[in-house]
């Protein structure tokens, strides 16, 4: 079962909805017990960041979704859900993270040319990096993906997984072990985008010592 | 490098696309949720659902067919059509819409897209703006173009997108039906003022429209247009191959040989 976790940012229904398509039990819930007890964990997420991160904290959910990933559970967060993992953001001032990912969440508009659109908004192919990770074992390189958004993920060298050109090389994805993050949008992106929650829905719980 | 998107547009009213449509290979020809279905699998890069019922019990079968729509296609989906209020605005995205697009309600109440941006964020908030030449001056046009504003059109872009629109649509009203291609000096004029993605809309009559729009008017994201897709005069799989010939970056769809879904 895949927990989506519903701590009261965006509307759930099309994840569920595209949960379902890969053929996967999903369930939109708060409920810790529940979260704990599912084989894998959605962190979904849209609007401020300093919001979903004080609605995360006054649930308790931030620590014990740390608690979590520690123990091997995978982990994806989506859109907001993936800068949530980071250790800070600078959306509106400086906010704290999960601190699950290195790196740091800054404004597009700072990285990007002017004549560029904020929010970058729209379907953009993703380059891999460092290899194919296995969330992309059923998508190719160059393959399109949905984006929306007028922040992203830096200095996480050590995590990125894909980039999408947009003025500059854009964190598209993330990973470190079990916890991953899709800047993207994949229940938005079509059939390539199914592929990427059905891998997902397909990986292993890590093994911890 | 991003994508230059082709979005169909469905008139949907008491259950039904409007706008006579004619393809072969689809059973129920004006079913929403199936012309849907059928455009996502085309490669259509976004699908604008407008609601142009005007009673309750319309509204309540076009909230139902939106909920469906939302569970079997996933590509974003933009809802319009008689959106007055915040309330309207939570209504249509409980159901899966992804953004909301304001017309007349954002003329009469220009707040409702402040409003609206603080609630959701920019990104959820559409402006479409129905735009008529008046002795040369652009000025917008309200009540499904029926009614002059007196609004230069371009001032009130600008002013809607400070206000928290992240995006717009731009149909001209002087190239709507004539199928004689986009209306490219407004378009200009609008790119021109304002750093959100403007979508085109209005005079599409063939492929090579598109192919015009996007290598005249560089600041445009997106080309939209219902009845040649409809007809089936337009196939957006084939659009898109012409934009990808053409140099225009288009998303092309992977074959599915993956054995899934």
């Amino acid at each position: 079962m895949v927990a989506i976790v519903d701590y009261g940012v965006g509307n759930l229904f099309s994840l569920r909805s595209s949960f379902a398509a890969v053929g996967a039990e999903a369930l939109v819930t708060g409920d810790r017990e529940t979260i704990a007890g599912a084989d894998r964990i959605v962190l979904p997420g849209v609007g401020a960041f300093q919001d979903a991160a004080e609605k995360l904290r006054a649930r308790k959910l931030d620590a014990f979704l740390k608690e979590l990933a520690s123990s091997g559970k995978p982990l994806l967060g989506i859109c907001l859900g993936m800068q949530l993992l980071f250790d800070k953001s600078f959306e509106y001032g400086e906010h704290a993270g999960l601190g699950l990912l290195r790196g740091e969440v800054v404004p597009l508009s700072e990285r990007v040319p002017a004549e560029l659109k904020i929010p970058h908004m729209g379907w953009n192919p993703l380059s891999f990096t460092g290899g194919r990770h296995p969330l992309f074992k059923y998508v190719k390189e160059g393959e399109c993906m949905y984006f929306v958004h007028s922040f992203c993920a830096e200095k996480c060298e050590e995590s990125v997984i894909a980039t999408a050109e947009y003025g500059c090389a854009v964190t598209a994805a993330a990973a470190k072990k079990n916890v991953m993050g899709c800047q993207f949008h994949p229940e938005k992106s079509g059939d390539a985008g199914l592929r990427i929650l059905q891998a997902f829905c397909e990986m292993e719980e890590e093994k911890t010592c | 490098m991003i994508t230059k998107r082709i979005i169909p547009c469905l008139d949907v009213k008491d259950g039904k696309v409007v706008k006579g449509v004619n393809f072969t290979g689809l059973r129920d020809i004006s079913s929403p949720v199936g012309l849907a279905e059928f455009y996502s699998r085309s490669g259509a890069d976004e699908l604008v659902f407008y609601d142009i019922t005007a009673s309750s019990d319309g509204r309540k079968i076009f909230t139902d067919i939106l909920r469906e729509t939302a569970r079997n296609v996933f590509i974003p989906l933009t809802v319009g059509g008689g959106i007055e209020s915040v309330a309207d605005f939570e209504n249509v995205l409980c159901c899966g819409a992804d953004k909301v697009s304001v017309n007349s309600g954002a003329v009469r109440n220009p707040s409702l897209v402040s409003e609206a941006a603080k609630l959701y964020g920019d990104q959820c908030v559409v402006l479409s703006v129905d735009v008529k030449r008046v002795n040369g001056v652009f000025r917008v046009f309200a009540k499904g173009g029926r009614e002059d504003t007196g609004m230069e059109a371009v001032e009130w872009i600008r002013r809607c997108v400070g206000n928290g629109a992240g995006e717009v649509v731009v149909n001209s009203i002087d190239t709507d039906g004539v199928r004689k291609g986009f209306d490219l000096e407004m378009l200009e004029a609008v790119c021109a003022a304002v750093r959100v993605p403007v979508i085109a809309s209005g005079g599409a009559g063939c492929i090579d429209d598109f192919i015009t729009l996007f290598k005249t008017v560089k600041g445009v994201d997106a080309g939209l247009a219902a009845s040649i897709f409809h007809f089936g005069e337009v196939d957006i799989g084939e659009l898109k191959k012409r934009m990808a010939e053409e140099g225009i970056p288009a998303r092309i769809q992977e074959e599915n040989n993956h054995g899934l879904r």
